[in-house]
């Protein structure tokens, strides 16, 4: 692997000859059979919250006969709906803005500053990627508990700030080691200091890493599990994937209110993920290339 | 790897990167960043990071319900109920099978997906998002849909099972069956996060001798077994790397599925941590897991970067 984090772009159309007949004709046809595994699920979740839980005994594929728009007007009217996504949104914003400023200071330290330990530090911070935050939950619940921050928010952001800086900090580091070093010259001539410098040239230029950063740390914390599961016990803190567990616990044979559920918490990340595919899927595969 | 070239492998470049860093000793201010920008990162990283993998180390040879001080030394004792335990060797088996499947059935899968969208056809763009998408949704979400697919009663097999006259299968109930499902449901959705690195890698992979194996008469089949398979190598290992540290993550989806039932048949190490160390509250037993988890990972993710990544 090199050292740089030079982001994949998968989403721009491949180029060369085009196919010959026969090769279309498997291709297209593999691919929507591919296609359809992927869709039928989801497409009948969506459906399904339009359904009877009669009819969807009968009839779990097709249209619903009658769309009984009721099942997602009562969620969408509902507090709980909102109250969730809010919490997601706000331990999600809380959890980037940390991860960014923590890790982009840091790497920048590494990067440019000389010190005594810096490589000793930085493999320090690397330990992080080696393992799942699941491994230490219970010592990190027991010393959430004794922080006194059990069922607040920043039981769940500080640890999942620290368990993404690992990432964080390489892949910023990597980035601001790339910057031409021209730019270095030119500030500490002109009797600029390092955190000048960090403001005002190094920060304006990272515009597409701090995208990449963003996008991971938003994206895990988003859909993140365990750590909500664990740190929070007041259900009006709860983010959405605790949400949609208790839902179901309440709901539990009645599916088509469950697939209604699912379907609109699942629909922000569907609508943002098209609207910016291509700095979604580079985002989260920058991580493997780093 | 060859896409991701930069400036750093340009020589003139990096010694006046370098210089310039030997020389930004003198400039002014040294002490004031490192205590501005280290210690913040430092700090929540020590405290929630390293600090709870030392400790769990140390709780894991108490008996401790997580109040008070843990006092009750027990040595070893957790330790060899972990590995006395049914529940945790069919969660290890698991775990095993999971990285089996990824390896020999989701790789290929992906790989073969990779080149089908990286032929010039319309709406390749289109598929690859598809595919991706499951990729982006969370865990849970994923989890639950694929509860309600399988239901024996209004799922999607049940739908199928009912059109042909049949009775429908409670395959999640099933312990015999359970874990199996599992694994559809992760290749489901694991697989666009490969595809989408193989993607990568085809489009490194130089036209130029594709195009000479092409003159000298080599057939499609040829072409990927000589040529592209080879020069995908780094990407293989890489996919590889990441099938098994994921594997060995794996909680969110198992629990809306099954919750590691029926009868602990679809248990993975995290499930199993969960359910009997943080559900009972025996903080000895769970961290004793997490180091037993800890130690997998480390050395896993060390033999394999020794063994198959040194050249990477």
């Amino acid at each position: 692997m090199t050292d740089s984090a030079a982001p994949i772009d998968a989403a721009t159309a491949p180029s060369g000859r085009a196919e010959r007949l026969p090769t279309r004709v498997y291709l297209y046809v593999s691919l929507t059979i591919l296609a359809a595994i992927i869709v039928i699920p989801l497409l009948t979740t969506a459906l399904g919250g339009f359904k009877t839980l009669g009819e969807l005994r009968g009839n779990p594929f097709g249209l619903p006969s009658q769309w009984q728009w009721s099942n997602y007007g009562d969620i969408l009217f509902s507090q709980r709906y909102w109250l969730q996504m809010g919490n997601s949104l706000l331990i999600a914003g809380l959890t980037v803005f940390l991860t960014l400023a923590f890790s982009a200071m840091a790497a920048f330290t590494f990067a440019h500053v000389k010190f005594f330990g810096s490589g000793f530090l930085l493999n320090y911070f690397l330990i992080g990627l080696m393992f799942p935050a699941a491994t230490a939950i219970l010592p990190l619940f027991i010393r959430i508990r004794d922080l006194g921050l059990l069922d607040t928010y920043w039981g769940v952001v500080l640890p999942q700030v620290a368990f993404g800086l690992g990432m964080s900090i390489l892949l910023f580091r990597n980035f601001f080691r790339n910057l031409p070093s021209e730019l270095f010259d030119a500030a500490f001539v002109d009797g600029a200091g390092y955190i000048r410098f960090f403001w005002r040239i190094t920060l304006p230029l990272s515009r597409p890493i701090i995208a990449t950063v963003g996008i991971i740390s938003f994206v895990g914390s988003w859909n993140s599990y365990i750590l909500p599961l664990i740190m929070l016990n007041s259900e009006s803190k709860y983010p959405w994937p605790l949400g949609i567990m208790v839902y179901r616990g309440e709901f539990s044979t009645d599916w088509q209110l469950i697939l209604a559920f699912i379907t609109l918490t699942i629909l922000p990340t569907v609508i943002v993920f098209f609207a910016a595919q291509k700095h979604i899927i580079a985002g989260l595969t920058a991580g493997a290339v780093k | 790897m060859s896409q991701t070239s930069t400036i750093d492998d340009v020589p003139v470049r990096a010694t006046s990167a370098r210089h310039v860093r030997r020389k930004s000793n003198r400039v002014r201010g040294t002490l004031p960043v490192l205590v501005l920008f280290l210690p913040p990162a430092l700090l929540v990283f020590t405290v929630f990071v390293i600090l709870p993998m030392g400790e769990a180390a140390w709780y894991s040879f108490y008996n401790w319900n997580g109040y008070g001080l843990p006092t009750e030394w027990i040595g070893t004792k957790n330790y060899e109920i972990i590995f006395r335990n049914g529940a945790f060797r069919q969660a290890l088996i698991n775990n095993g099978l999971i990285i089996a499947v990824s390896i020999l059935i989701q790789i290929p899968l992906a790989l073969w997906i990779a080149t089908m969208v990286t032929h010039r056809i319309k709406g390749a763009v289109a598929f690859r998002l598809l595919f991706f998408l499951p990729y982006v949704l969370a865990d849970v979400a994923a989890g639950m849909i694929w509860r309600f697919v399988y239901d024996g009663q209004f799922g999607l097999v049940a739908g199928i099972f009912n059109a042909f006259g049949m009775n429908a299968p409670f395959w999640l109930a099933d312990k015999q069956v359970a874990f199996y499902a599992v694994l559809g449901v992760i290749v489901w959705k694991y697989f666009g996060f490969h595809m989408m690195l193989f993607v990568a890698g085809l489009q490194g992979v130089d036209k130029s001798v594709l195009e000479a194996a092409d003159i000298d008469g080599a057939t499609g089949w040829q072409k990927f077994y000589r040529v592209t398979l080879p020069m995908l190598g780094s990407t293989v290992r890489l996919s590889v790397f990441f099938a098994v540290i994921g594997s060995l993550q794996l909680f969110d989806m198992i629990m809306p599925l099954t919750g590691g039932g029926p009868s602990n048949s679809t248990q993975t190490l995290v499930t199993f941590l969960y359910s009997f160390g943080v559900m009972r509250m025996q903080v000895g037993f769970g961290s004793a897991v997490g180091v037993v988890l800890f130690v997998i990972c480390v050395v896993l993710a060390f033999s394999y970067k020794r063994i198959f990544m040194k050249n990477d």
